[in-house]
């Protein structure tokens, strides 16, 4: 990989440990894409923020480096473990609670907008076409790609925090011009989120770098969600085309077949104990269509929902927040049901929702059984 | 043969014919893979040479790779199949040597076998 002058010398060190540490990223990056130079990029998205998953390791870590790091783009902010509002309900511990509040502290030291979501997408404007960012939340930067004109490459939490620092990034795969291999071809008919969720899981696991899907219709943007969500979870896979793609391409089909292989891998109970809706976060439009759709009624059970701070704030003002709150849901801000503390296999055997990304973790990583709907399907079966 | 992170070092191969997922399948304390449906379930990675083809799944796993150095449960180093971001960027923060090999390479590697990585050397595995 070339490099200039000036990032010779930051590698070398002389422009600081954090420069250097930052760089060396880069280069490691770089190497493992074939980029052949670094090239300026406008906004980072980090992920790395929630103490369940990065732990003391990762705290020490980021109260070291916030001492001098500072970002030098736009920088926004995965979920972390739960809402300041309501955390005492949850009964997580005091060090959890301190430790991830030392997070909070050292990602605002250094610079970066404590958004603490997963659909900056959802919530930001979006950069003119073709603008290049760093996202590291792979739902994020799935959609990114696919849907909203941008370029990234699915960074890791380390790769985007360098580009963040340094405001660069290795140019290499999906940076440049990319045209998939593969086509997926969609064969289910009358899909639903859950659908869209295995098909994106489905894509993930079978696509490298992007895949072309067909005979996929108008969707909303609970199932665009949902298909990034999924294949974000599964692979390395980072982009998405509508279409057949070049003549040449291997074709792969989504039929029952592939469909129930993931639903019986992901799908380990008949009922859950509780409900969660969000991962991805719900944005407005789907909160607003959750509260038309309940009419009055109430979940029979717990129903947790996780949004973006400022969807929450919207909902109140609107009201939408008092019609699911008198529904029986439990609304969380800043986190997410993907790697939640808030959800503990002592006293929780199995979890409802409509999320294969959810699913996915809260099997793996929660060590909770789940059991899969879809929305209106939950609707129908959970409340009165 | 595509050297991400430097490093010399010998051990004892552990081989996964399947990808890992860092996040959510190995436990941070322990280097034991957690996850009943992988190959390796109830293996512990740490001190060994971890060979398998990638990694999957969220980008958090960089930080799972730098939590199990932390905690003295890292593999030795790592040989891969396929490069990608988010092992690379994690063995670079720990400093854990990786390599990426040709398939042949690749499959020429077996669990049990006692091998030497030097990335500065002219042929960097040796077995012993």
């Amino acid at each position: 990989m070339e490099l200039t002058k000036e990032e010779e010398s930051a590698l070398k060190g002389e422009q600081g440990e954090i420069m250097q540490m930052a760089y060396r990223i880069l280069v490691a990056t770089g190497e493992a894409t074939d980029a052949e130079k670094l090239i300026p990029i406008e906004w980072a998205h980090l992920s790395g923020v929630n103490y369940n998953t990065i732990g003391d390791a990762g705290e020490e870590f980021l109260s070291g480096i916030s001492k001098n790091a500072r970002v030098k783009v736009k920088t926004t902010l995965n979920p972390m473990g739960f809402d300041i509002d309501n955390v005492l309900n949850y009964g997580l511990d005091d060090n959890f609670i301190s430790k991830q509040l030392s997070i909070r502290k050292s990602y605002e030291t250094m610079g970066v907008n404590p958004s603490f979501s997963c659909i900056p997408y959802e919530i930001f404007d979006i950069p003119k076409e073709g603008t290049q960012v760093s996202f590291a939340e792979s739902n994020a930067a799935i959609h990114a790609n696919s849907f909203d004109n941008l370029k990234t490459n699915k960074e890791s939490s380390f790769s985007a925090l360098a580009s963040a620092i340094t405001g660069k990034s290795p140019y290499s795969s999906l940076r440049k011009e990319d045209s998939p291999n593969l086509t997926i071809r969609m064969k289910i008919d009358n899909p639903n989120e859950l659908t869209y969720g295995m098909l994106g899981f489905f894509a993930g696991k079978v696509g490298n770098n992007s895949v072309n899907i067909s005979g996929v219709g108008e969707m909303d943007r609970r199932s665009c969600k949902a298909l990034c969500g999924g294949m974000g979870t599964s692979g390395t896979c980072a982009k998405f085309l509508f279409g057949n793609g070049d003549p040449g391409c291997e074709k792969v089909d989504f039929d029952k077949k592939e469909m129930n292989d993931i639903h019986d891998e992901l799908n380990t109970a008949e009922k859950g104990d509780l409900i969660t809706l969000g991962s991805p976060q719900l944005g407005l439009e789907e909160i607003s269509d959750l509260t038309s759709k309940l009419k009055g009624r109430s979940f029979k059970k717990r129903c947790m929902i996780f949004c973006p701070r400022i969807v929450k704030e919207q909902a109140r003002k609107i009201g939408y927040t008092n019609e699911l709150e008198r529904a029986g849901c439990e609304i969380l801000a800043d986190c997410c049901t993907c790697l939640t503390p808030l959800i503990n296999k002592d006293n929780v055997d199995s979890v409802t929702t409509n999320s294969i990304k959810g699913a996915y973790y809260l099997k793996n990583s929660n060590g909770v059984d789940v059991n899969l709907k879809s929305l209106s399907q939950i609707i129908e079966d959970e409340t009165r | 043969m595509k050297i991400l992170v430097q490093g010399k070092t010998q051990g004892i191969i552990l081989k996964s014919q399947h990808p890992i997922n860092f996040l959510g399948t190995v436990d941070k304390k322990t280097g034991i893979i957690s996850d009943k449906n992988h190959e390796l379930f109830d293996k512990s990675i740490k001190n060994s040479i971890l060979v398998f083809p990638n990694g999957v799944g969220s980008s958090v796993g960089a930080y799972t790779i730098y939590s199990i150095k932390s905690n003295n449960a890292a593999p030795l180093a790592m040989i891969c199949q396929k490069a990608d971001l988010t092992v690379a960027t994690g063995c670079a923060l720990a400093n854990i040597p990786l390599v990426i090999v040709t398939d042949e390479k690749f499959s020429s590697l077996q669990t049990g076998q006692k091998i030497s990585l030097d990335t500065e050397s002219p042929s960097p595995i040796t077995f012993l």
